[in-house]
């Protein structure tokens, strides 16, 4: 697979309704919040779990896309334990106890060996401890953390399970009420949601970097196709509904790019939709309902006098 | 200001300028560090024929802190397993599980971070007889005009992207507002920083750590050159 050719920057831009889409694990799984602003925040790294589990959904562990930093344990690993106890008078590989790569050669086998395989360590690289330079793979796709556009508003729920964990606790409700007797064995729990969210992403992809990984066209296709569909197999009790609402890709002629990121993700601009105008997001915006749905927002594209090389692609 | 030395305006949301003595909870330096200056520098323009040394760093906004957990992994990826699958020609069991290998880590980072970074280069040992310093100061100028890079630049770790532009020579600095001129950065007195880290010694065996004595004074750090004897090994 050759490498690509040209940068890419892009602008992700998704929505969470009744859902919490990134919990903060500081604040008792409260949706991550910006403490100065307010302003709803999404770490990377949540997203590109999400875009490793669609990778590996869509693939399936197709040759070439296996994933490296899996979730969960694979079943298929189990299967394989269990033959490996049944037979070990197979190959023993755990014989050896520490093994650092001979010398650079060796470090580049191994280093391309593992790009070639897995899609996340083409993608996002991975750290290596080869021992030569932190035998580091750089990825060619870095994300920020996402954020909401307007301060977003956490709010708990409590909900109840109409069962005990344990016969200790069963017996906790038992003391703490006589008049409903369907409260003996109950337990309550929370939910934090946010009620809407609209949040944006920005993320770059290196060039440069891509021909270190061979991070092909097709994967930039398989990645693209993953940033716009991961929600969709996502879903759980606290998520609520979450969906890819704009995918936006600067695509630059050049290896090096030919515009500043920063100048082109201006070009995406997101106002709040109020009896079908835009407006500005400022201040006064809190005189009017809050946004509850995507069609609450408007999102302009403005495509005039794109710098020379530039192409907007809008996969969404 | 001489006439090869270039200025780069940089931006960001969050900066993370880890201190190596609290990298687990990582907790990032009050400014830049010209380890981190240098690489923002490196992912515009680099080849092995130049070498960056960072002057001055101007703190162009407050220092801000924030504290972000995360889930991460506890272990990086190991050659033996992998030279051993590569062995089997089967990639059975080369996967890290991360739900049984979470570790949560806070960082403390800096938000909205805001500096002018003053460097200029030295030619090194490799560099060919087409190599001047003339040339690489044009194309780095060149790069940084149009937004051109290798990689996008990041303040201090990869998540944290910076956004960059060439302040052009003659040029004045981007302007900090009146209420950003506090103590804080060195206005009125200097302020003491404390031992910063200045970058790791790639070249020496161990590559150890060297530091410098950060003072912020009106908002610019000066960074002493290499080979001074601020430079503390």
């Amino acid at each position: 697979m050759s490498a690509l050719t040209r940068r890419h920057d892009f602008v992700l831009i998704f929505d969470v309704s009744n859902g919490n889409p990134n919990g903060d694990p500081d604040a008792g799984n409260l949706p991550r919040l910006d403490p100065q602003t307010n302003h709803g925040l999404v770490s990377d790294v949540s997203l590109k779990r999400k875009i490793r589990n669609y990778v590996e959904l869509a693939k399936g562990g197709e040759a070439g896309f296996h994933i490296y930093v899996e979730e969960g344990a694979i079943l298929n690993e189990k299967h394989r334990q269990a033959y490996t106890a049944l037979r070990p008078d197979d190959e023993k590989a755990g014989a050896v106890k520490k093994l650092n790569p001979k010398d650079d050669r060796e470090a580049v086998a191994l280093r391309d060996f593992m790009c070639a395989n897995f899609f996340d360590v083409r993608t996002f690289g991975a750290v290596m401890s080869t021992g030569i330079n932190c035998g580091q793979v750089k990825g060619p796709v870095q994300m920020t953390f996402a954020s909401s556009v307007e301060p977003i508003l956490p709010v708990e729920i409590t909900v109840t399970r109409m069962a005990a964990t344990n016969e200790a606790e069963k017996k906790k409700g038992e003391e703490g009420s006589d008049e409903d007797a369907r409260a003996d064995n109950r337990t309550m729990g929370r939910k934090h949601i946010v009620p809407y969210g609209l949040y944006v992403a920005h993320g770059f992809i290196s060039a440069k970097f891509a021909e270190r990984t061979g991070f092909g066209e097709g994967d930039l296709e398989l990645l693209f196709e993953a940033l716009t569909n991961m929600f969709e197999h996502d879903r759980s009790a606290a998520r609520g509904e979450m969906t890819t609402r704009k995918l936006i890709v600067f695509r630059h002629e050049s290896a090096l790019g030919n515009a500043p990121a920063h100048k082109l993700f201006e070009r995406v601009r997101i106002d709040r939709s109020i009896g079908g105008e835009p407006h500005e997001i400022d201040d006064r915006i809190g005189n009017y309902a809050p946004a509850r749905k995507f069609s609450d927002y408007v999102v302009t594209l403005d495509r005039d006098d794109l710098p020379n090389g530039v192409e907007i692609v809008e996969l969404m | 200001m001489s006439l090869l030395s270039i200025r780069l305006h940089v931006w960001g949301r969050y900066a993370l300028f880890t201190r190596p003595e609290l990298k687990v909870e990582r907790v990032s330096y009050d400014v830049m560090t010209p380890s981190a200056a240098r690489g923002i520098l490196e992912a515009i323009h680099w080849k092995p024929a130049i070498r960056w040394v960072i002057q001055r760093i101007h703190v162009l906004q407050p220092i801000r802190f924030q504290s972000i957990r995360r889930n991460e992994v506890g272990h990086k990826a190991s050659a033996s397993n992998i030279s051993r699958a590569m062995k089997r020609g089967d990639l059975a069991g080369l996967q890290l599980l991360v739900d049984e290998d979470r570790q949560q880590r806070a960082a403390s980072v800096l938000t909205n971070p805001a500096y002018v970074i003053e460097a200029r280069f030295e030619m090194t040992s490799r560099a060919g007889p087409t190599d001047s310093v003339g040339k690489h100061l044009d194309m780095f100028n060149r790069r940084a005009a149009r937004g051109q890079c290798f990689n996008q630049p990041c303040l201090g770790t990869r998540e944290f992207s910076a956004g960059f532009e060439l302040v052009k020579p003659g040029e004045p600095l981007p302007a900090r507002s009146p209420e950003v001129e506090t103590a804080e950065l060195g206005f009125g007195a200097p302020r003491d920083l404390g031992l910063m880290l200045w970058d790791i010694d790639h070249a020496a065996p161990g590559r150890p750590s060297l530091f410098f004595r950060a003072r912020l004074e009106s908002g610019i750090l000066e960074v002493p050159p290499p080979g001074s004897d601020e430079v503390l090994r």
